[in-house]
């Protein structure tokens, strides 16, 4: 589904995000991939985005090489890619409701489709009663399951989250990664990035470890190991 | 863009004025200015040119007649001059018309008016008020009058003095002219620049307003909207900020000219600028309102494309 092939990103300063990097995901995966500060994996995530574009090799999104999709049609990939951030990037003038409608709205779904998906979605994340809250009001954990209802809401058939533990306690942590557990077993694909040595050892799904850009392990049912 | 679109785009451009509180504020006030600017070079323009034509209509020339000529003579030469396509117009003013104003210009000078009741007898002859279509033109007007009067051989002539704006007359008013001409210049220079920088102000202000948005943009990026849909609210809400600020210009136009009005009035002569307002509000509308919603718009697109790139 998701296939990274020989994939290096040299930065402008020569400094090295990503060394040759191969590996793929299939479909229905929970796929962890760790590694330290500055390993690369947000640049990973940000190629399948076609935020960035890899110095060499390629990207692959459902047989798709991402960085030749025309500029005009990136809309339609990235509707496909639920993404979940570390600082959950929700729109601050929006109450949740609207952040994930919004969504919905960006990718033209009609008035009906967004008066039923959207409650249903916050209460999968179980924030029915913040609905009207701006995220300012919200907490970081809340915040993050507003991004969260957001990335599932088109439903995309896959949700990336980068770091989107990074900046929470122990609680919301484990309630977040519940939330993306349900959403696996639905059957959405998932793809996590994280240094939480927690969260990866009590997954026990698939570990891609990154170290200086390269890949150092791939381990089935893995766990944090750096 | 489809009709729902559209409509939502309407909508969070609304909304997004609305909370955006006092952002909103700074950037409508900010247009204001602008456009109270753009509606003071109208202003100046209007009062500028009107005591320009003030002082060319002021222009004009005197026929005087002695006082034993017949009626029927100057009306001949009325209508001679009439038919001359210089003048613009002339105005009889009878032997007893011509007393009457002069009574009435001398109405607190009891001396003349008893030197003039010792007289008994009108001594004021006829006059002719000529009106020509250009300054340059009263010479030749002029000139055709004494040939008129000299060609009339055998009767005795009955122009008593011709009196106009002659060639020292003319400089002078020539020199205001330049006055005026060169004050419009330097005006509209400065309103020039005052506008520009004023617009430059107002696009950086609403840039300011569209940077804070900055991450929003990527976010909606992200989320996979596409860039029209991105860019048309905020396009909406600068024509808002337009919309609301051509309001207030206006609103404010009217004491303010109200104001102005009679003491302008008094001093420059010619229109007087609230009466002006009113009767040219559709122009005034036009241009301020299409100003704002021009700068609004524009000024959103441009600053929104810096943030589209991703």
């Amino acid at each position: 589904m998701i296939y990274y092939d020989r994939v290096s990103k040299i930065y402008a300063d020569s400094s090295v995000a990503l060394d040759d990097v191969s590996f793929s995901v299939e479909p229905g995966e929970f796929i962890s991939i760790v590694g330290h500060s500055g390993a690369g994996k947000t640049t990973l995530v940000k190629m399948l985005l076609a935020e960035e574009k890899p110095s060499s090799g390629s990207v692959f999104f459902e047989s798709v090489n991402v960085h030749d999709v025309p500029s005009r049609r990136i809309n339609d990939l990235r509707r496909k890619i639920g993404t979940v951030f570390q600082d959950f990037r929700l729109l601050p003038q929006k109450t949740a409701y609207e952040n994930v409608a919004f969504a919905m709205e960006a990718a033209g779904r009609s008035e009906e489709e967004i008066a039923s998906d959207v409650p249903h979605v916050l209460d999968l994340v179980d924030l029915t009663e913040k609905a009207n809250n701006f995220p300012d009001e919200l907490s970081g954990g809340e915040q993050q399951r507003v991004a969260i209802a957001r990335a599932i809401v088109n439903q995309p058939d896959v949700i990336v989250a980068d770091e989107p533990t990074g900046n929470l306690d122990p609680v919301n942590t484990f309630e977040v990664v519940q939330i993306l557990k349900k959403i696996n077993d639905l059957g959405t694909t998932i793809i996590l990035t994280t240094h939480n040595k927690g969260v990866i050892d009590s997954l026990k799904k698939r570990v891609v470890t990154l170290d200086r850009g390269k890949v150092i392990r791939d381990d089935r049912e893995g766990k944090y190991i750096l | 863009m489809d009709l729902l679109s559209i409509r939502r785009v309407f909508r969070s451009g609304f909304i997004n004025f609305w909370r955006n509180g006092f952002v909103s504020f700074a950037s409508v006030m900010m247009m204001t200015f602008t456009l109270f600017v753009i509606g003071l070079a109208m202003f100046t323009g209007v009062i500028l040119n009107s005591t320009l034509q003030e002082f060319r209509d002021k222009a004009d020339m005197n026929v005087y007649f002695t006082t034993d000529a017949p009626e029927t003579r100057i009306a001949d030469i009325k209508t001679s001059l009439e038919a001359l396509p210089q003048v613009e117009q002339v105005e009889y003013i009878s032997r007893d018309e011509a007393l009457a104003q002069f009574r009435e210009r001398h109405q607190n000078d009891q001396l003349t008016l008893q030197a003039l009741d010792e007289l008994g007898d009108n001594p004021l002859g006829a006059v002719l008020n000529v009106k020509a279509r250009e300054i340059t033109q009263y010479d030749s007007i002029a000139n055709f009058l004494q040939g008129q009067d000299a060609l009339a051989s055998g009767t005795p002539q009955i122009i008593d003095k011709i009196n106009y704006y002659d060639q020292q007359h003319r400089d002078a008013i020539d020199r205001l002219a330049q006055i005026t001409d060169s004050a419009t210049w330097i005006g509209l220079v400065i309103i020039a620049i005052f506008v520009l920088i004023t617009i430059a102000i107002s696009f950086n202000t609403l840039r300011l307003t569209i940077y804070s948005s900055r991450d929003e943009i990527q976010v909606m990026r992200l989320v996979g909207a596409d860039k029209t849909y991105i860019r048309a609210p905020f396009m909406v809400e600068g024509v808002l900020y337009g919309l609301v600020a051509a309001g207030i210009t206006l609103l404010l136009f009217y004491p303010l000219s109200w104001w102005l009005g009679s003491s302008t009035q008094n001093f420059f002569g010619g229109v007087n600028v609230f009466y002006y307002y009113l009767s040219h509000f559709l122009v005034f509308f036009g241009i301020i309102a299409g100003s704002g919603i021009v700068l609004g718009a524009v000024a959103s697109l441009l600053a929104v494309r810096r943030y589209l790139k991703i």
